[in-house]
């Protein structure tokens, strides 16, 4: 399949559209359609996508693997951290009005990272379970992605 | 929609079945987008004709591509998914008609939602991220627990008698 020269071309062309549609959609969900989860999964189908053509050892220089468990890890702190920040601030638990002077600047504040942690966890999980059925394929079989 | 269905269930051929289910989630996104479901459209389109079908390939590859002979016939759990889905579309008969303004969800916690007292102008994220926040960090949580069982299952680790063969 790495081998492909239409596959490779679109590949190259295509794969920065898409990794900018993710963060489109991350930093526009406010205002349009998507969202964390969104982001997360085109960022990771962006990679997989590379992974593909490229192949898996080239997508594991790009995204490696101590990086995508500790994307794991790190969203669900990002998320549960807006949460304890609303308490250091005087709120409850996951209440944004207490993030900013301005309670509607402090909502939209607390609804951008909590989608930042949404998205950094669901993209890692995503590359990470595509990385061990992927690498699992290729010990076993023949070396054809 | 039904012929990809109806085709998925005569094949025997996996490779066919998983081509024709990310057809299917394709499908599935359009009706959504036609239902004004954008944000569930495009989760759609990305997991389910996405990632899913890659994640079904390289499973495929681990395995023989051909289905095996079911090794009895499937009368009963045939009648129980008739069963239930008949179950299903008799109560669906009961719910309101759809765009119904009248209908009890949009009496209830629906119209303080729309009032948008958080200023975003798009409802989903507000009632995603704001609203159900905790709801929203239960998820992200459910998505980290898969991954970290998928990484406790299916990790090996580097046997000491063999070097270099695996990376991990």
């Amino acid at each position: 399949m790495s081998r492909d020269l239409i596959l490779r071309v679109i590949g190259k062309l295509l794969i920065p559209f898409i990794l900018l549609f993710a963060v489109y959609v991350q930093f526009h969900g406010d205002f349009g359609p998507g969202g964390g989860f969104q982001a997360g999964v085109i960022l990771a189908a962006a990679i997989v996508f590379y992974a593909l053509i490229f192949g898996l050892e080239n997508a594991r220089q790009v995204v490696p693997d101590w990086l995508v468990e500790t994307m794991l890890a790190c969203g669900v702190l990002i998320y549960a951290g807006v949460g304890l920040a609303g308490i250091f601030l005087g709120g409850n638990y996951l209440d944004y009005f207490v993030l900013d002077h301005d309670a509607i600047h402090g909502q939209h504040r607390g609804i951008f990272w909590v989608e930042v942690g949404v998205a950094v966890t669901v993209s890692g999980v995503m590359l990470k379970i595509f990385y061990m059925f992927a690498s699992r394929g290729n010990l076993n079989g023949p070396e054809d992605y | 929609m039904a012929i990809s269905v109806v085709i998925m269930i005569r094949s025997r051929n996996l490779f066919a079945v998983i081509v024709l289910s990310g057809i299917y989630s394709f499908l599935m996104a359009t009706v959504l987008v036609a239902m004004d479901a954008v944000d569930v459209a495009m989760t759609e389109a990305a997991v389910g004709a996405g990632i899913s079908t890659v994640l079904l390939l390289g499973a495929l590859h681990l395995c023989r591509s051909d289905e095996a002979k079911p090794a009895h016939r499937p009368w009963l759990p045939l009648a129980v998914s008739v069963s239930t889905g008949a179950l299903l579309i008799y109560g669906a008969f009961g719910l309101p008609d759809f765009n119904n303004p009248l209908s009890p969800i949009h009496q209830h916690v629906a119209p303080r939602y729309m009032a948008n007292e958080v200023d975003v102008p798009n409802v989903v994220t507000a009632v995603l991220a704001s609203f159900r926040g905790y709801d929203t960090l239960g998820e992200t949580t459910v998505v980290f627990t898969a991954g970290a069982g998928i990484i406790a299952l299916l990790r090996r680790r580097k046997k000491p008698g063999r070097d270099g063969e695996t990376e991990k």
